[in-house]
């Protein structure tokens, strides 16, 4: 599938600003998963200076400063991708869970070594007792890693209740396990750190649906706010999405942008403010499918992006 | 040579601790060679000089404010440093062998981070187990990819050194985060070379100021762009760091200006010093922040200490930051163990310096052996420092010992556990005697382009007992001077009197940092409101005493309406004074009451402190005697004592403002308070006759308080001999230029000072401040009082009231104005 993107965030502040500087992460990457062919990123006021580079976890990250005093800081971020289609495996010939720990924890060098790196603590993911004891009875000896994950995910779509109004972005995860409630960046946390408790390597990835309707109805413009989701690391697969807000393995529908060890490390826009004291913020965004498609809602009909048994 | 110290008055009663090496004596009990000299000559002034030059030693401290914050301590000023007469005393051959260590350590460091930061050889190819940095809190992934000039971390690295009853040295800690206690060994040395001038020329000391002209010029050299004058600044977290006196020393020392983050700013991925002048490029910092709050931006985005901005500045390689951000990664002892075979990997050599015996519980291996032994290890975090001290096994009873590694299993990478250190002992004068104490010796080197250099020399710490087996400075301790003794004499140097330079003679000091004008600003706003408060307040409590008491006289009430009106008692006095002492007693000393003595007073206290390095021992003395005349005695105060108590408070501040006429040199510092208290007293001068306008429109019995809370009260008697006037009253308090009270006079003063302020624009033209104090000076002068006054009372008209409020309004926008154009710069553009 092919995707233009349109991404658009809004502050408005209570008094003038006059220098903020930010830290980035819009660009979506081209990998073996995905292929990005455009990418423009435009403010206004335009930007004093706007510089590249790769973070630590390989993704690209751009900071931009504003000079001059303005009571408005609108970011647009434009770009095309392509997402190609997976063939997910077989979730019951992966390998028991205790291999994929195991394997992550003793070997010196390679993929799985570098993925062990996923298994500690995180600023927004701490070890928590709480993540063990919900998460132990997805994982009984030998049961294959995937199938372990596709229980996990389901229980957790099913325990959890999604509710924009929970949590923000600073909701500590006690708080979120607590209740119970929350939007995709606390059902991402705590699946992460589920994961984590039993020794699997798992991710944090921020990226976008595809924004469909139900049949008949006028694609709504900005209707979604960016996703979140998780990866974890199966040795010789690799790393492998799944989607607990939609209780799906995401396939062609999910466009990556960045991954990192929780939100703190791929926060679309981070900034610094002189001045501005309050600000409020209004983010939109739109996937468009370029190539004609079958619409879906994902949440509500997870069917065509590879269900959960 | 024995036979001669055997006689020894000092050694006589002196008892080395079994089983730990003595720094002074071997075990027989007679002296090391390098200590004869020093024993002798100590022997010679006999024990009532000793403890008179001990006496020096404090009396040195005291007077240069060495200071060292503990933390939870409440009296928050800092408590004075210790340093015991007695040096610690190593050989240079000795000396040597240690510094080839140390040096090896720096160098080894620094390759560890900067593989840590680049291509992580070390986990992919030298077997470092990857949870070193995937568990270290300190290993700052924004920092990945940034290479330092001359891809050098740690400039500054200090290391504590014990040593083992066998008389060799280990390593007890590195430290390359923000590296403390060098500015602490010089202040040691400058004033041990004061109290033991003698001992310490004729004892071949080596020197320590080649050290920092060392670490001066590589600061210098890390200058991303080639400039005859790199900007080098010293980043301080402020007055309440432990170590702030350091920082103030080590700047001034080596000639760098001390900065706080709002000192900063980032445009165009490049840092500036905000200065009155401008904003100034900044091509080095020396850090004395740790480096995870240091950019709010990229890393904790909870800092207050931070620069938005300079991690991107770093990264575009438009700053060099001492030591480079990130460099906390290795300030771990789970390091440790590794260093051995990291030598051989990275260097080919052997470590020289053998550290404490460390396991890091974050492998199998190791945990297993630390649960087995337990009872002989002490542990420690192994990434975090701040609060945790050390807990000693052996110490615990069976169960708090399962309950410990019950938490160290929960999470084995925070832990790492060591042998316990048997310290050296050195000598301490206590009680005319010396007595042996555990010690720690904190060593220094700088790294630069072309090798590294060790300090000769340290910051030695003592425990205050013997039996104590952790010795910090935070947890109480004293410290001592550290000589390395040259084989010959030494050659002399400082960096006072510069080799090989021309010392510029400077008359006024550039480049005042703005948040420096700002609170020297603030310092002449508020003490010339503490003033104002004071007679305000001695206006009323003068009447309530003597004849005048109990007696409502008609210029009290007028009083009583005009401080209602000026918001400083409450409007219940208006029918009846009963209570109006409590109401005095409040405003003098409750500190939480808004707008009292006590609250201003605190507020004057809290910026004074954060200037403490601009201001005068004897100013610093008149603010504390402030201080303590107003902590209060009793809950109640008969108005006789709360009077005399508000006369000796004007007394105290009349001092305060003499010092600032007659001590501070005329630079932009001094002329900012000025304008901060001639704005303060302009703005109040207004606001009075504006109140006294509205409560006595028609009658004359407010006159006389105006004229006393205006200190005009004499200048008027003596012009006019007569019962005050509206008009006569009006002119000298507002119009009069030769009276120092009036409105007219301080603009006038303002204008003098505005026309003297930098221009910080291009073409160098007038600032726009003078103009607009210009317009308001004429404006005062021009206005006539005589149609207004008139027009007031007569016709109920509030021209006057109103011309009032509007200048009052008008200064308070020149304040804003000065604000925005000197201390914030926020419409400062570069491009």
């Amino acid at each position: 599938m092919k995707y233009r993107i349109l991404h658009k965030t809004r502050y408005d502040y209570e008094v003038d600003v006059s220098l903020s500087q930010h830290i980035a992460h819009l660009r979506p990457p081209s990998n073996a998963r995905q292929r990005c062919t455009e990418f423009r990123l435009t403010t206004k006021p335009a930007t004093a200076l706007k510089a590249d580079h790769e973070d630590y976890f390989g993704n690209p990250t751009t900071f931009f400063s504003i000079q001059g005093d303005h009571r408005r800081l609108e970011v647009t971020a434009r770009s095309v991708v392509e997402v190609m289609p997976l063939e997910l495996p077989n979730r019951e010939q992966t390998p028991p869970w205790e291999i994929v720990r195991d394997r992550c924890r003793s070997e010196k060098t390679g993929p799985a070594a570098d993925a062990g790196d996923f298994t500690f603590e995180s600023p927004m993911i701490p070890h928590l007792p709480g993540l063990l004891n919900y998460g132990a009875p997805s994982f009984p000896p030998g049961r294959p890693i995937l199938t372990c994950a596709g229980d996990l995910t389901e229980r957790i779509f099913q325990d959890f209740k999604f509710d924009p109004k929970a949590t923000t972005v600073a909701t500590p995860m006690e708080r979120v396990m607590k209740r119970r409630r929350g939007v995709c960046q606390d059902f991402a946390h705590f699946q992460i750190g589920c994961f984590r408790s039993l020794g699997i390597p798992a991710r944090y990835v921020s990226g976008y649906l595809e924004t469909s309707p139900p049949p008949g109805v006028a694609r709504l413009i900005g209707a979604d706010a960016s996703h979140a989701w998780v990866q974890i690391f199966v040795p010789d697969l690799g790393w492998v999405d799944i989607d607990p807000t939609n209780n799906v393995f995401p396939n062609d529908r999910h466009v990556l942008v960045a991954c990192g060890r929780d939100f703190d490390d791929v926060s679309p826009i981070r900034g610094v403010m002189v001045g501005g004291q309050e600000h409020t913020l209004s983010v939109s965004v739109d996937v468009a499918p370029l190539t004609p498609g079958k619409p879906a809602k994902p949440r509500a009909d997870p069917s065509p992006s590879g269900p959960l048994a | 040579m024995i036979s001669e110290t055997a006689t020894s008055s000092l050694l006589k009663g002196y008892r080395p601790t079994p089983g730990a090496y003595d720094e002074m004596v071997h075990s027989s009990g007679s002296p090391r060679e390098s200590w004869v000299g020093l024993i002798q000559a100590l022997d010679r002034m006999g024990p009532e000089e000793l403890d008179a030059r001990q006496e020096s030693v404090n009396r040195i401290i005291q007077e240069n404010g060495v200071t060292y914050n503990i933390y939870g301590d409440t009296q928050g000023s800092g408590r004075p440093w210790e340093l015991g007469l007695m040096p610690l005393v190593i050989p240079i051959n000795e000396w040597r062998s240690i510094e080839a260590g140390l040096i090896q350590r720096t160098r080894l460091l620094n390759l560890i981070l900067s593989d840590f930061y680049g291509p992580q050889r070390l986990l992919r190819e030298a077997g470092l187990p990857r949870a070193l940095l995937a568990a270290n809190p300190n290993f700052l992934r924004p920092c990945f990819g940034i290479r330092p000039p001359e891809d050098l971390f740690v400039i500054m690295h200090a290391v504590d050194l014990a040593r083992a009853p066998d008389g060799r040295w280990w390593v007890l800690s590195d430290r390359t985060q923000t590296p403390s206690g060098a500015g602490y060994a010089l202040e040691n040395r400058i004033v041990l070379s004061q109290v033991l001038p003698d001992e310490f020329r004729e004892g071949h000391v080596e020197r320590l100021a080649g050290f920092f002209r060392i670490l001066r010029d590589t600061l210098q050299r890390l200058a991303p762009a080639a400039r005859s004058q790199p900007k080098v600044v010293l980043l301080t977290p402020g007055p309440y760091n432990e170590t702030y006196f350091e920082h103030v020393y080590l700047a001034r020392y080596l000639g760098f200006p001390l900065v706080e983050r709002d000192d900063l700013t980032v445009r165009d991925r490049r840092v500036f010093l905000k200065t009155l002048e401008g904003l100034q490029d900044v091509d080095v910092i020396l850090r004395r922040v740790d480096d995870t709050y240091c950019d709010p931006l990229e890393l904790r985005a909870d800092s207050i200490l931070g620069v938005p901005g300079l991690l991107e500045s770093a990264r575009a390689g438009n700053v060099a930051i001492a030591n480079a951000l990130g460099s906390g990664a290795v300030q771990t002892p789970a390091i440790t163990a590794f260093l051995p075979s990291l030598a051989q990997w990275l260097l080919g050599e052997e470590l020289l310096l053998p550290s404490v015996a460390t396991w890091w519980c974050g492998q199998e291996a190791q945990l297993a052996y630390v649960r087995d032994h337990l009872r002989e290890l002490v542990i420690k975090p192994a990434f975090t420092w701040t609060g945790a001290e050390p807990v000693f096994g052996g110490r615990l009873k069976a169960r708090e010992r399962r309950a410990l590694y019950a938490s160290i299993e929960k999470n084995p990478f925070a832990f790492v556990a060591q042998e316990e250190v048997a310290l050296s002992t050195v000598p301490v004068l206590a009680s005319q005697q010396l007595a042996p104490r555990p010690m720690v010796l904190r060593a220094f080197v700088c790294a630069g382009p072309s090798g590294c250099t060790v300090l000769p020399g340290g910051l030695t710490r003592v425990s205050t007992a013997t039996d104590r087996l952790v010795v910090s400075m935070q947890s109480g301790g004293t410290s001592k001077d550290t000589w390395i003794l040259a084989d010959g004499p030494v050659n002399p140097l400082s960096l006072l009197k510069a080799a090989g330079g021309i010392v510029r003679l400077e008359r006024a000091a550039a480049d005042v940092p703005s948040r420096v004008a700002d609170n020297l600003y603030w310092l002449g706003r508020y003490a010339e409101r503490l003033e104002d408060t004071v007679r305000r307040l001695r206006c009323l409590t003068v009447r309530l005493v003597g004849e005048a008491s109990g007696d409502n006289t008609p210029d009290l009430e007028a009083l009583i309406r005009v401080l209602i009106r000026l918001d400083l008692i409450p409007s219940e006095f208006e029918d009846s004074l009963s209570g109006v002492e409590g109401v005095i007693h409040r405003l003098i000393f409750r500190k939480d009451h808004p707008g009292s003595i006590a609250d201003i007073a605190s507020r004057l206290g809290s910026l004074a402190f954060t200037m403490r390095d601009r201001l005068s021992s004897d100013t610093w003395r008149i603010l504390n005697r402030l201080q303590s005349d107003l902590r209060p005695r009793s809950s109640r105060m008969a108005p006789g004592a709360a009077l005399a108590l508000l006369n000796t408070l004007i007394l105290d501040l009349a001092a305060f403002a003499g010092m600032e006429t007659e001590n501070m040199t005329r630079g932009h510092g001094w002329r900012f308070l000025e304008i901060g208290r001639r704005l303060e007293r302009a703005t109040n001068g207004a606001t009075l006759l504006q109140a006294g306008l509205a409560v006595e429109a028609l009658g004359f019995s407010a006159l006389d308080p105006i004229l006393e809370m205006a200190d005009s009260t004499i200048t008027y008697r003596r012009r006019y001999f007569a019962q005050p006037q509206w008009l006569s009253v009006l002119d000298l308090v507002l119009s009069d230029d030769t009276n120092p009270r009036s409105l007219s006079f301080q603009l006038g003063a303002l204008g003098q000072h505005a026309v003297n302020l930098p221009s910080t624009s291009p073409e160098g033209t007038q600032v726009q401040e003078s103009l607009q104090i210009e317009t308001l000076h004429n404006a005062v002068r021009a206005f006539n009082l005589e149609a207004a006054l008139e027009a007031e009372f007569e016709h109920e008209d509030t021209q006057l009231s109103d011309q009032l409020a509007g200048w009052a309004s008008d200064l308070r926008g020149l304040s804003d104005a000065l604000a925005r154009h000197y201390f914030t710069h926020a419409d400062t553009r570069v491009s």
